[in-house]
């Protein structure tokens, strides 16, 4: 069974989940981290209280996260044709990929910004400091490790969306998974992609720790 | 002259899930240029929100607080974040951003007023030189000790050339011997730039260490404010006297003897006026706490004594010192 078509294609499978991947986590933070930084500063505690845009976008983002990925899969179909042209295949997948991703990345970037220390935005803003210098200077300059680390939990989770999104025609590995394990009762195909999948993880995962820890200057 | 910080009628009230909590509750007082001016009281007082008051990080509920005449509270947002380039502060626990390495952080203020970077990093490195710091300029705050931040911290506050410098509780967190070697720097700075300090504290020693005024603040409210050795000899309200005897707590728990808090000033410190008394009332008195303490330049003693039991010679021996023109205070009468 390993003949040059499986590795072609197992080694496009790879490249599929890969994209879907990468390319979701960063229009997830295209989406996420506006939001995000939103959040935290519009927060009673934040450096600009707004009860009532704090309250829309934590609704929003309750709301999306409580939908369940395999349906929102198909709920926005019709938006997705409308932007990518089709509703099947990696590129498809990465529009519900990416409204799945952005209220979780927001919040994970609301957190790391409120675990900023209190005193750093009060010294800066005793400088004389704005709203957007804050932010920029302060807040993701200071969070930047546990922004990093955010990232790396997002791509892993992203990862897994995009396995499920194989299931309805997302392609990728996951895609492989399910036609030829499921469908074929190929397991040995299932157990490569399987593996596959967990060393990219790791790999990613490995990668993010690694810049997040070569970038703090807090244990030295 | 104009103070250069007058705080009028200023409150600040908290409104909490569980009621209102009104921290500074209408404070008068006025600041003069150079000053070394001190705000004690013990926690909870509503120091620190006082002095957040002096540059508008908390707003207050009522009153103005007016800095070179100008009132803040009427600024325009950008007119006030201009305004406040002018008012340093530094804090007990420093505030450095801890990713940033130390020249960086004092860059840091010259970055938001828009200084050149080249030009920044030049006068970043003219104020650790300052501190004593610039051979730490390339290390991390996480590097420092707690005395080398809050120099970092000064140096960064210098930056942009301040008028007036807010410290709060900025020895707090530090040990006496480095509290006293920061007090210094912040003398320093005080004489050879000029520049006005406000200093807040819960310490006596810090007030008499560095300042020339002080404001003493209880519940809030200010209980009396006026000139360092005047505190020092008579202080005039029971938060001013609690104060004062902080330190002290184990003799004021000496139950059932009368004691007395006898201070010297300036020049009455050469006469032996407790070999004197001991002569005169042929009874000897207990000295449990004796000190002498430079505050302006000028020496102060304190003392406490333990008096004799006999109602008559303790009030002699009262008597005498009173009219000796040394102050005299009853310790067991504010003890709390």
């Amino acid at each position: 069974m390993w003949d040059n078509t499986i590795v072609k294609m197992l080694l496009e499978g790879t490249g599929a989940t890969l994209y879907m991947t990468l390319v979701s986590t960063l229009f997830g933070y295209v989406l996420g981290l506006p939001m995000g930084i939103v959040l935290a500063i519009t927060d009673k505690e934040g450096i600009k209280p707004n009860t009532f845009i704090y309250k829309i976008l934590d609704f929003i983002a309750n709301i999306v996260r409580s939908i369940p990925f395999l349906i929102l899969l198909i709920l926005v179909i019709p938006l997705t044709k409308a932007i990518v042209g089709k509703s099947y295949g990696s590129s498809a997948t990465i529009v519900p990929l990416v409204i799945a991703a952005a209220p979780f990345i927001a919040r994970m970037v609301e957190s790391s910004l409120k675990e900023v220390d209190k005193g750093v935005i009060e010294a800066a803003q005793s400088m004389g400091a704005g709203t957007f210098t804050i932010i920029w200077k302060v807040l993701l300059t200071e969070a930047r490790t546990s922004l990093l680390v955010g990232v790396t939990i997002a791509i892993g989770t992203i990862l897994g969306y995009s396995a499920m999104a194989g299931t309805v025609g997302g392609g990728g590995l996951g895609d492989i998974a399910v036609r030829y394990g499921y469908h074929r009762y190929q397991t040995d195909i299932m157990i490569v992609t399987i593996i596959i999948l967990v060393v990219l993880a790791q790999i990613l995962q490995g990668l993010g720790m690694m810049f997040s820890k070569k970038l703090d200057r807090r244990h030295v | 002259m104009e103070p250069i910080i007058r705080v009028s009628h200023v409150s600040k009230t908290f409104y909490a899930k569980n009621g209102e909590v009104e921290a500074v509750k209408d404070i008068n007082f006025d600041i003069e240029k150079g000053d070394i001016f001190g705000i004690i009281g013990l926690s909870g007082a509503g120091k620190s929100t006082l002095v957040r008051c002096l540059n508008l990080l908390e707003k207050p509920s009522g009153g103005k607080v007016f800095v070179n005449g100008k009132s803040l509270g009427d600024l325009p947002e950008k007119e006030l974040r201009k305004a406040r380039r002018n008012i340093g502060m530094i804090f007990q626990h420093f505030n450095l951003l801890m990713q940033r390495s130390v020249l960086d952080n004092v860059c840091f203020p010259l970055e938001i007023a828009g200084v050149k970077k080249a030009k920044a990093r030049k006068r970043a490195m003219e104020l650790l030189e300052t501190v004593g710091l610039a051979e730490k300029a390339g290390a991390y705050p996480a590097q420092l000790s707690g005395g080398q931040k809050q120099r970092v911290a000064i140096a960064r506050v210098l930056a942009n050339n301040p008028e007036i410098l807010l410290c709060d509780e900025a020895t707090s967190a530090l040990d006496p011997q480095t509290t006293k070697s920061i007090l210094n720097l912040l003398k320093e700075i005080n004489r050879e730039r000029g520049i006005t300090i406000v200093v807040i504290t819960h310490e006596m020693s810090v007030v008499q260490e560095i300042c020339s005024h002080v404001a003493v603040l209880d519940h809030g409210r200010l209980a009396e404010s006026g000139a360092v050795e005047e505190l020092f000899r008579t202080p005039k309200t029971e938060a001013a006297k609690k104060l004062l005897l902080k330190g002290f707590a184990h003799i004021s728990r000496m139950k059932g003897e009368r004691k007395i808090r006898v201070t010297f000033a300036g020049k009455s410190a050469f006469e032996p006026v407790i070999g004197n008394i001991i002569l005169e009332c042929k009874t000897p008195v207990n000295i449990l706490y004796a000190d002498t303490k430079t505050i302006n330049g000028n020496a102060e003693g304190e003392m406490i004594l333990q008096l004799p039991d006999s109602v008559e010679i303790a009030d002699k021996i009262v008597e005498y010192f009173q009219k000796k023109g040394l102050g005299v205070e009853e310790v067991d009468s504010y003890v709390g």
